[in-house]
């Protein structure tokens, strides 16, 4: 009996063990530390640090208009970013369940930006920009093209919001089409028998059904977006002026640039609360418009 | 016979649209491709034309700047390295888990699935100095060590999703047959998990070989260098010389383009599991 309760503590740490490990010691641990250091002012270097209490949270709420511009950039980014990369998802997703010639290559061109990280597709489009962009107006004489996208603030903005939904789309898109693959051909038949045209069918039968896909694809471009780090870094490096810097962006810089450990944590600690809470609402908000089939 | 014609004639106008958004997605592409071989002076004139002549001297002069054998080296041992133990370990660990349902292993698994809300930037800071307490600085194996515990709880969650559906008779028989826990998970269970460890394997890839933050922060010496810090660092140095700079982000995507196109169908099935398991 002895024997065989010691053979399955051996088990457990044989089989969870290592995992159970790496992530205590990876995730756990600088977690916990985080929270305990957003209340110092550790600078990271000297290894002395105090206890200051919750003066960083308030010098972040009251005075720290950095920390405040870069999280209405992210706010902002996030509604336009994961609104538009859904409904182009969504978009393509729909015309690509149609009996197209094209349609497997088509798939692979859509999905394909997606496989390149973040920093090299900033840096792939920063050359669009500034070079490309000014060839096309220059030749066609379209306005569009001669703005100088990264030089200010709104078009700078809008630069972000391109690559991103360029980016992200065709993701969204392959789980959109599985699930629109799994919408009923009986119910579809059965509304076109009942004489309801394509609108009424897209939003009376097919959006409700796809409810579930909607809330993986909006969870995901959520939080895509509001831990966006490496566009940002290689695609304006949150300039002009840091109109484009986002949370992600200010936590890195507060602690690895200005060498304010402490007050880097403490944003980083709201930068969690507020990921958490706008997903799990999100999730639930969604989850709670689903039927089923 | 009608609505048939009709039909076609909707279904063509869809292609035609299709067809014309497809393009406008792969303009970057053609930027960057037809520029990397142009002559700095051809493509300040006009990016958008074809090349006057080819300039595969810069891919020459690239290939020799960035040091690509050795970026691609780097890339290519991490993410590999990182996989084979986080399958391993994360199947291991959720095969565990679903079958000796205790209470410590649910708790174990709740606190698995809440790490991934927690956004990698939120626990960045402290983490440079566990790393560097632990000696996991500047090395190839911390990083390796790093993305094990990044990786786990969400290979563990999709894991324990797969396992749960594999009946655990088929285990019992083997066990009578007298392999022991650890024969039964390394002979009849693991080849089971096949279709979920090639989606883990997929995710986990795509994202490690493209990460640019973790590894920043990791590693410093110049020899070490990944692919995406090869590129941050290049660009530091080399601004707005774009004709070094487009051929090595033109090499610096192939690998992963390549993959892509090879990988595809697993990789869009890989996707798709995950995120109805997710």
């Amino acid at each position: 009996m002895n024997g065989k309760k010691s053979s399955q503590i051996i088990q457990q740490l044989v089989f969870a063990g290592p995992a159970t490990l790496f992530f205590i010691l990876i995730i756990v641990i600088p977690f916990l530390l985080g929270l305990y250091y957003s209340f110092t002012n550790w600078n990271g270097v000297s290894g002395e640090v105090s206890w200051v209490g919750l003066s960083n949270y308030q010098q972040i709420f009251t005075s720290d208009d950095a920390f405040r511009t870069s999280f209405w950039f992210t706010a902002k980014f996030t509604v336009l970013g994961v609104l538009l990369t859904n409904v182009l998802g969504f978009f393509l997703a729909y015309l690509l369940t149609k009996p197209l010639k094209t349609r497997n290559i088509l798939r692979t061109i859509f999905f394909m930006p997606n496989v390149i990280g973040g920093l090299l597709l900033g840096f792939i489009w920063q050359f669009i920009f500034v070079r490309g962009f000014t060839a096309i107006g220059d030749s066609t004489g379209c306005s569009f093209f001669t703005l100088p996208w990264l030089g200010t603030e709104n078009t700078a903005f809008w630069a972000i919001v391109i690559v991103f939904v360029w980016q992200t789309a065709g993701y969204l898109m392959v789980i959109y089409i599985s699930s629109l693959n799994n919408v009923p051909k009986d119910m579809i038949e059965a509304a076109e028998i009942d004489g309801a045209n394509r609108f009424q069918m897209l939003r009376s039968i097919i959006i409700p059904l796809i409810m579930p896909a909607a809330t993986i694809c909006l969870f995901l471009a959520i939080s895509w977006s509001f831990k966006m780090f490496d566009l940002n870094l290689s695609l304006t490096k949150g300039g002009p002026f840091g109109s484009t810097e986002s949370v992600a962006m200010n936590i890195y810089n507060e602690a690895f640039s200005k060498n304010r450990y402490g007050l880097g944590t403490a944003k980083a600690i709201i930068f969690f609360l507020i990921v958490a809470i706008i997903t799990s609402l999100q999730v639930k908000l969604t989850k709670s418009k689903e039927v089923e089939a | 016979m009608d609505t048939s014609k009709r039909y076609q004639a909707g279904t063509m106008a869809t292609e035609l649209v299709m067809l014309l958004i497809g393009l406008v997605f792969l303009v970057p592409f053609y930027f960057l491709f037809v520029n990397s071989v142009k002559t700095f002076g051809d493509l300040l004139t006009n990016a958008a034309s074809l090349p006057a002549s080819l300039e595969w001297g810069n891919y020459v002069r690239a290939f020799q700047t960035t040091n690509f054998p050795s970026a691609f080296f780097n890339s290519a041992i991490i993410t590999i390295v990182s996989n084979l133990l986080l399958v391993l370990i994360s199947s291991m660990a959720a095969y565990r888990m679903v079958r000796r349902n205790t209470r410590f292993n649910r708790v174990l698994f709740l606190l698995f699935v809440a790490a991934m809300v927690v956004p990698f930037q939120s626990i960045m800071i402290p983490l440079v100095k566990v790393t560097s307490t632990l000696g996991l600085m500047n090395s190839i194996p911390g990083l390796i060590i790093c993305y094990l515990g990044f990786g786990v709880p969400m290979s563990v969650f999709l894991l324990h999703g797969f396992i749960k559906s594999i009946p655990a008779e088929i285990e019992e028989a083997a066990t009578v047959d007298g392999s022991n826990a650890y024969g039964v998970f390394f002979r009849v269970v693991l080849p089971l998990m096949k279709p979920m460890l090639v989606t883990v394997f997929i995710l986990n890839t795509l994202w490690i070989w493209n990460d640019y933050l973790l590894p920043s922060l990791i590693l410093q010496s110049q020899e070490l260098r990944t692919i995406p810090i090869a590129t941050f660092a290049f660009f530091g140095q080399y601004t707005k010389q774009w004709d070094l700079a487009l051929p090595a982000l033109v090499m610096g995507i192939m690998p992963v383009i390549i993959f892509f196109l090879f990988m595809q169908k697993y990789i869009i099935e890989g996707i798709t599991q995950g995120a109805v398991k997710g």
